[in-house]
């Protein structure tokens, strides 16, 4: 009997067609709103890009975005390596020394809730905790409020990557008579890099558009802010949300808005291509 | 070298009778070993004796506790818990299980290889100087010809000298389970235990290792961990049968292979079980 006929066969690969089928029309429809998220951002905002979009601050009328964007490379940088410090550090104790621990348990819990947790209601922390003791809005209230968003991403990805080097590389490596904090920054950290990297980029990734924690902690300003923290600080998530939103009566306004979403999206993109190209140099 | 002489002239000669033990020292001594994982009596009451410069081998069906007991000698238990261990191994008169012992020095004296190949992820080079690194301040110079020179005695240096910085997770299964080899040498260490170092590879790897061990024991005390009897026939002076825990018998190769005293290591090494 030829297995192609019988009908149990037909029906195995009549059902494989089936699920392929709705599998390439869901990625259809994702690619969709993709491409079309993109046009709609390329066909507005490419005509407010120009040299001076960049060098002039952002005014009532004309002016750019300069103060905002240096704002937000500047609080996102540094939110990136406060975040990268105390995130690798957290996540390599999860990974080499909490373990099975209940504290570890703890820890990784606490840390799942604060991964999803809505960054509006950490804007109103750092608002109530930072802001409001200090008397103004603030810089560094901004890059404590990203901190504390990139932080968990950084746990996670960190943990995530060390418990993928084998236990097999460890031993090895204390056979050889290695102590342990040696054995994790020379064989682990060095297996493990290109994972922590891309969970680092993309955490700056995400951290770089978010708008709701700045609403309450470094406001937003119209004056170029170069390195003074302690004041507010202008910032481009917001400067979109406010010339969207009570500027929108401003045509000049609306397109430089339009503008700003476009390189922070193209900021995007390219951070996500530099992470996909660090988690391929792994394999 | 003379040590060398000695032992090419009695292979040569293969008395029936050569007891390996009487013709040099010994460098392990396990007495009334015990360990517990947990509750679970894994090994009862080891004792024997590990001459120096000898290739012993440890066989046995899966679960004897081979394995365990060869990694009983680096003390690499110690990463985790819930294991227990009473008795003694003496390395050179010292019990290494001793309160004051410090793990990494013991473990720079007896060096391991495991069964499967476990290259770091760096370059060939830093794989081998990993070791020396942890020990000795050489110059750039004396680094590479230590290198160099761990990476001949492990046969490998003709196959990676011009891929030196590539990574030596690059390398072939063979290749890279010579890699460990050459790193484990590079420290020189008195002991290298080999636990199955020959399971994952094709047999002309396992034959180049295999040819290495016999090169290596001029020089090292060598414990070997197999699954193949063959290979503990070829390659070992002593050989050791343990069965669910037990140490069974522990006597010269031949011995073991030709005439058993043990009738379950007769039934083993015939083939009956296991």
């Amino acid at each position: 009997m030829n297995i192609q006929t019988t009908s149990l066969y037909r029906r195995r690969k009549l059902f494989n067609q089936l699920v392929m089928g709705a599998c390439v029309a869901a990625t259809l429809v994702g690619f969709l709103f993709l491409f079309a998220i993109l046009f709609t951002l390329v066909t507005k905002g490419l005509s407010a890009l120009s040299p001076s979009i960049f060098i002039e601050r952002t005014r009532m009328s004309g002016g750019g975005l300069g103060n905002a964007i240096w704002g937000t490379v500047l609080m996102t940088s540094v939110a990136t390596v406060l975040g990268t410090i105390i995130g690798v550090a957290a996540g390599t104790w999860l990974a080499e020394y909490g373990g099975k621990g209940w504290m570890a348990k703890v820890i990784r819990f606490i840390n799942d809730i604060l991964l999803s947790a809505p960054s509006i209601i950490i804007g109103l922390f750092i608002y109530a905790v930072v802001v409001v003791p200090m008397g103004n809005f603030s810089g560094w209230a901004g890059v404590l409020s990203l901190t504390v968003i990139i932080v968990p991403v950084v746990i996670r990805s960190t943990e995530d990557m060390l418990r993928l080097i084998p236990n097999s590389l460890r031993e090895a490596a204390a056979a050889l008579g290695a102590h342990r904090w040696w054995i994790i920054v020379r064989v682990c950290y060095s297996g493990a890099r290109a994972g922590i990297i891309t969970g680092i980029l993309l955490g700056f990734a995400r951290i770089s558009g978010e708008t709701a924690p700045l609403l309450f902690t470094s406001l937003n300003s119209n004056q170029w802010n170069f390195f003074r923290l302690g004041d507010e600080m202008a910032n481009l998530p917001m400067t979109i949300y406010q010339n969207m939103t009570i500027n929108a009566f401003i045509p000049d306004l609306v397109a430089l808005a339009w503008g700003g979403a476009l390189i922070l999206t193209a900021a995007i993109l390219i951070l996500n291509i530099a992470a996909r190209y660090f988690s391929r140099q792994r394999s | 070298m003379t040590v060398d002489l000695h032992f090419n002239a009695e292979r040569d000669a293969e008395p029936a009778e050569a007891t390996a033990r009487s013709r040099t020292a010994s460098k392990l001594r396990v007495k009334d070993l015990n360990l517990y994982y947990g509750k679970f009596h894994a090994l009862k009451q080891i004792s024997m004796e590990i001459p120096e410069r000898q290739v012993t081998a440890f066989i046995g069906p899966s679960g004897c506790g081979k394995s365990t007991l060869i990694r009983c000698f680096n003390r690499i238990h110690d990463l985790y818990e819930g294991i227990h261990t009473e008795g003694q191994i003496l390395l050179d008169d010292h019990d290494i299980y001793d309160s004051g012992v410090d793990l990494n020095l013991l473990r720079s004296r007896i060096g391991m290889v495991f069964q499967k190949p476990t290259p770091f992820p760096m370059s060939v080079f830093d794989n081998v100087a990993f070791g020396i690194r942890l020990y000795e301040k050489l110059s750039a110079r004396e680094l590479e010809e230590r290198v160099e020179w761990a990476l001949r005695k492990a046969a490998l240096w003709e196959e990676v000298k011009d891929k030196l910085k590539q990574s030596g997770q690059a390398l072939s299964g063979g290749q890279q389970q010579r890699l460990c080899i050459a790193r484990t040498i590079a420290v020189k260490p008195e002991v290298i235990l080999l636990d199955e170092p020959t399971s994952a590879l094709d047999p002309i790897s396992t034959g180049y290792i295999e040819d290495l061990i016999n090169e290596l024991k001029k020089d090292y005390t060598i414990v070997i961990v197999t699954h193949n009897m063959q290979q503990a026939a070829r390659i070992s002076d002593i050989t050791a049968f343990m069965y669910l825990g037990n140490l069974i018998e522990c006597d010269d190769t031949t011995k073991i292979f030709t005439q058993p005293k043990e009738s379950r290591t007769e039934d083993y090494i015939t083939g009956r079980y296991g």
